[in-house]
């Protein structure tokens, strides 16, 4: 058991010095759309903390990759601030803007679990779309604000490259904290709250402050998202935090398989690797991306992660007991 | 504003509610038997006014429209329900059309004539089919997160694929000149297609509660609402219930469609824009709860309109923060069974 | 050992495989204008975005894929309507494909995303659509490589407040989409209308997207003498409705999108009598519109409207700066300096750009009527010409200068000085 969790610690710094190396050597189109994967990915991982670790389906994350990149375009666009050393301070600000939210809106959300988390999530969600729609004067309402130039601190993000590295830094950073959390106690009895909420309780867990903090760490990771997210497109709209956001982002995680921290990412390159880059090559890859998610939900609830666990079933498909139901999240019923 | 404001106001917002009825009535039900949210149904509201408008332009029949497309959509509803969102008995039609729909695409990519086109695809069905069948499908009802994802997967397919058959056009559907004159009462003009709304979903609303309260087979439904284990040890066929809510609901959107057809329009978007809407009339009003539902929505139409008319610059947060609160102190909605 | 060694060497020697292939492909033919198009092509626009596209498209068509002699590669990236979707596929178009130019953009987000896109990777933008005001007004010297071949919002709103006092209206109430565009026509209207004596008695902003005006129709004023409207999309198509259903009798007017050919085919009688302005109208009447007109619908099955002339007059001028050069691209800068000095005779009359790089042409007061046209046999609904404004730029009858020092057209103005 520990072999096979150090082996796949292995093959995940392998994947990641991998990207490091080849990605910035692929031509500028690929760096772009690895940098844009990156950073979302980060708020997919984020949802996969609450997901496929406590067992919290949220279809409104979007809205705190929204708090961090409208920080991030106000501050840059009216008050010029961000835009040297001080981008790290944004970061950070970012980070506890999103934590922030996440700390109300939990206060909100948390009572409830299974389908109703995900409808009052939903609902909060939207608030910030809405906010984000109709208040002209702060967030530039359709318009949305741009975001006129990258950081410069020594080195200058505007360069692609650069910005990639910055970006790819952060992802593994950000990784390297959630691996670190969900393997800590506290990782673990979110776990253990995903499987058997009541047996925590009893145990005497305070299960709704776990699942609160759980709550507000997702939404700081979100802030970090956003801050990325803002400086990559260099647009920020209300755009960014529409419902499809958040649902694409729950689609992800689910993709690449939810509790894995890594399927996160797995699923958001391939989603985007679809959208941006099949989009170019034919006219109907929503058809392939609408086939993929049905597939997968149907024949790999467990994800492409999942597949090797799979393909063992499958071979040892000649005992008697049929397939166990393996549930993504619990649902008080 | 002086009366008439108000009684304007009021009548307005009863009549979009009533629109919202429809919508709500189905996504509640569907919620309270089988514990789903069909994140599908902005796309049967949508796809009904499509088919609605295709049944126009071939018959040039208003009337005939409404059943047709609620028809069909509660087909369409019928077979996503029976072949994706349950695994048992229906494999082989599910293996099939996922089969066929794989070779489609695959036919696509290899460009050819139309020959090439059936051959490739007829050989790759058949090569998906077997491979589908070897692999066996993990219970999809027992996980109700999974169910909500399929919904949505699909309301990407349909909205691609409307798009494709209707193009991206914006439309209108014109309902019989009878309709679109106004009554007019004490000075106050009423347009007459919002009092037809307003029947309608009066109409459908008692249909409704009598089936539920006066049928066995609404008795049935109430018992699986209440609790589905013991509706099941007591003998009801569990499945079939849920069959039947499943294709009511979209059969509701459908013509909620038709009928908002002539109000909002149909464009591509419309799907994902009033899905968040029926969401707020399902949780204000509480999920599974029919009457709770026409509260909802009688809420939700009285709020969005005197919002937008007195708070004109945060009409949306006035609809979605409410929301919020009322789940945040009820999460099971104002009169939700739990 | 070699297990670890392939892991690590596959992966490099896939991506050296990708490196060189994507040199190989980015070098390009020399005699080749690339032109990047980003329209939405998936989604809500997706519509919009096509006729974009095709009006393009059968100008080169019509000329064998040739613009000024040179072979036109043109390729088209979705922007799903989202703009930093538009920004990504813009450095794709740029880095990747190596285009001489990027053009399209649809809705005002998408041509403030690109015009930096175009400063900062030193490529022209040439924009047929996106109208927002200060991308060729306050924000122009930000954007050097920027030529707007389009229109700006307020533009035909100067001369048609200008015709309303003509014809006698004194007050008007204004009913808009509640974001920038709307902004934009309204505020132009209320300037023009209110300086020849003309007073706007009465703004209302229902939100952009609403379908329902329940709650807005009956706060309209009753002492009105007309409506101004300006609906875009499914709510150009429901606004009509509701208002003659609440038992309006006043004269309505509309901003270019309120009644313009994409919306018309799916609108009935209630609209007939409506007025409103705008560079282009399917129905004017010359020979040159009347055969365009006409090989259009029968390519594609609709009438123009002015998303696809617009695109379609952009080739005609490129075309006309390319062959100034002998089908060779002059390079950014001069490219720019060319096209702004560029005249057409246009299916929509006579262009030139101004030196803020924005059209001057003519402005259309049309009229929604239900008649035979171009030779069709069927009566439909028609957007007559009832007045033509020639020369008109974007200041409209308006100093430069003095529009320059006030603020861009927003919600609060031009301020309602005569609502009370």
């Amino acid at each position: 058991m520990l072999k096979s969790q150090t082996m796949k610690v292995l093959a995940v710094v392998v994947a990641l010095a991998a990207i490091a190396i080849i990605v910035p050597n692929t031509n500028s189109f690929l760096i772009l759309l690895a940098t844009r994967a990156l950073a979302f990915s980060i708020l997919v991982m984020s949802l996969d903390i609450l997901l496929g670790y406590t067992g919290l389906a949220s279809m409104g994350q979007a809205a705190y990759l929204g708090v961090g990149a409208y920080l991030t375009a106000i501050l840059a666009s009216k008050y010029q601030f961000g835009l040297g050393f001080d981008f790290w301070i944004v970061m950070l600000l970012g980070v506890l803007l999103g934590a922030a939210l996440a700390a109300v809106f939990g206060l909100l959300a948390i009572r409830a679990s299974g389908v109703y988390f995900l409808m009052i999530t939903l609902a909060l969600g939207q608030c910030v779309w809405g906010l984000a729609y109709r208040w002209n004067s702060l967030t530039g309402g359709d318009n949305g604000i741009n975001l006129r130039q990258r950081p410069k601190f020594g080195i200058d993000l505007a360069n692609e490259v650069t910005f990639f590295y910055l970006v790819f830094f952060c992802f593994a950073v950000s990784l390297l904290l959630m691996y670190t959390l969900v393997r800590s106690p506290f990782g673990r009895s979110l776990t253990g709250i995903r499987e058997r909420e009541l047996r925590m309780q009893i145990l005497g867990y305070n299960t709704w402050l776990h699942k609160y903090i759980a709550f507000i760490i997702a939404g700081g990771f979100g802030g970090l998202s956003g801050v990325l997210w803002a400086h990559t497109a260099g647009i920020v709209s209300p755009e960014n935090v529409v419902l499809t956001t958040s649902v694409d982002a729950l689609l992800m995680a689910v993709l690449g398989g939810a509790g894995t921290l890594v399927g996160g990412v797995i699923g958001t390159v391939i989603v985007f690797g679809l959208r941006e880059y099949l989009s170019t090559l034919v006219p109907w890859w929503q058809y392939v991306l609408g086939g993929v998610y049905v597939l997968t939900i149907l024949y790999l609830p467990t994800g492409l992660m999942g597949i090797p666990e799979r393909i063992r079933q499958w071979r040892g498909a000649d005992t008697e007991k049929p397939a166990e139901a393996k549930k993504l999240a619990p649902v008080t019923s | 504003m002086n009366l008439n404001f108000w009684l304007i106001q009021t009548f307005n917002g009863v009549s979009y509610g009533a629109l919202l009825f429809l919508l709500g009535a189905g996504l509640s039900l569907i919620f309270g038997v089988m514990r789903i949210v069909n994140l599908a149904h902005g796309s049967y509201f949508l796809l009904g006014g499509y088919v609605a408008l295709t049944v126009i332009w071939t018959t040039g029949s208003w009337l005939l429209a409404l059943p047709v497309a609620a028809l069909a959509i509660a087909l369409v509803g019928l077979l996503m329900e029976r072949l994706f969102l349950r695994s048992a008995g229906f494999e082989y039609l599910r293996n099939a059309s996922i089969g066929i729909g794989l070779a489609v695409l695959v036919s696509l990519a290899i460009k050819g004539g139309w020959v090439q086109f059936v051959a490739i695809a007829a050989v790759v069905a058949v090569v998906f089919y077997f491979l589908l069948s070897r692999i066996s499908l993990i219970a999809i009802e027992a996980d109700p997160l999974r169910q909500v994802l399929l919904t949505v997967g699909f309301a990407f397919l349909f909205q691609q694929a409307a798009l494709d058959i209707w193009t991206g056009n914006n439309f209108d559907i014109n309902p019989p000149d009878v309709l679109t004159d106004s009554v007019v009462v004490a000075g106050i003009y009423l347009p007459l297609y919002r009092v037809f709304m307003i029947a309608t979903a009066i109409v459908i609303g008692i249909g409704l509660w009598l089936a539920m309260e006066r049928t066995r087979l609404g008795a049935q439904i109430r018992a699986t609402v209440d609790d589905a284990e013991m509706a099941r040890g007591v003998g009801i066929d569990t499945s079939r219930i849920s069959m039947l809510i499943f294709s009511l609901g979209a059969f509701l959107a459908a013509l909620g469609g038709v009928i908002g057809g002539a109000f909002l329009g149909i464009y591509p978007g419309l799907d994902f824009e009033i899905l968040p809407l029926a969401f707020a009339v399902v949780i204000i009003g509480g999920m599974g709860s029919l009457g709770g539902a026409a509260i909802g929505a009688l809420l939700v139409g009285l709020a969005d309109n005197f919002g937008k008319a007195l708070f004109p610059e945060i009409s949306y947060f006035t609809l979605y923060a409410p929301m919020a609160l009322i789940l945040a102190v009820k999460p099971t909605g104002l009169f939700g069974r739990e | 050992m070699t297990r670890i060694l392939r892991q690590r060497i596959g992966p490099l020697l896939l991506g050296s495989a990708f490196a060189i292939g994507a040199v190989a492909v980015s070098t390009a033919k020399a005699e080749e204008l690339r032109i990047g198009y980003l329209a939405p092509t998936t989604g809500i626009f997706a519509q919009v975005g096509k006729d974009m596209v095709d009006g393009f498209k059968m100008y080169l068509d019509d000329h064998k894929n040739k613009l000024g002699g040179a072979d036109v590669k043109f390729i088209v990236e979705d922007t799903v309507g989202k703009p930093d979707t538009a920004v990504t596929k813009a450095k794709k178009l740029i880095l990747q494909d190596k285009v001489h130019m990027i053009m399209g953009g649809l809705l005002a987000s998408a041509g403030y995303a690109l015009a930096p896109v175009s400063t900062a990777e030193k490529v022209v933008y040439v924009n047929p659509v996106a109208a927002a005001d200060d991308l060729t007004q306050r924000d122009f010297a930000k954007y050097p490589l920027h030529v707007r071949t389009g229109w700006s919002s307020s533009q035909p709103s100067h001369p048609f407040g200008q015709w309303a006092c003509d014809q006698g209206y004194k007050k008007i109430v204004a009913i808009g989409a509640d974001y920038a565009f709307g902004y934009e026509v309204i505020g132009g209207f209320q300037r023009a209308f209110e300086a020849c004596g003309g007073q706007i008695i009465q703004k209302i902003w229902p939100p952009l997207g609403t379908k329902d005006f329940g709650p807005y129709i009956p706060t309209i004023k009753a002492n009105a003498d007309a409506i101004l409207t300006l609906m875009v999309g499914p709510m150009s198509l429901q606004f009509p409705k509701q208002l003659k259903s609440a038992g309006n009798k006043k004269p309505v007017l509309g901003g270019g999108t309120s009644y313009d050919e994409f919306v018309l085919p799916a609108m009935g009688d209630e609209v007939v009598g409506h007025v409103s302005a705008l560079q282009y109208s399917a129905a004017i009447n010359t020979p040159k519109n009347a055969a365009f007109v006409k090989s259009y619908r029968t390519k594609f099955g609709k009438v123009p409207s002015y998303y696809s002339e617009t695109n379609y007059t952009t080739a005609q001028m490129i075309d006309e700066v390319i062959k100034k050069n002998n089908g060779k691209f002059p390079g950014a800068e001069a490219f720019v300096k060319q096209l702004a000095a560029v005249k057409v005779d246009a299916v929509r009359g006579p262009v030139t750009l101004d030196e803020m790089r924005n059209p001057v042409q003519n402005v259309y007061i049309k009229k929604v009527e239900k008649k035979k046209m171009h030779g069709y046999t069927k009566d439909e609904l028609w957007n007559t010409v009832i007045k033509t404004y020639p020369n008109v730029n974007q200041f409209g009858q308006f100093k430069k200068d003095e529009f320059l020092k006030t603020p861009v057209y927003s919600r609060d103005f031009p301020p309602c000085k005569f609502c009370n």
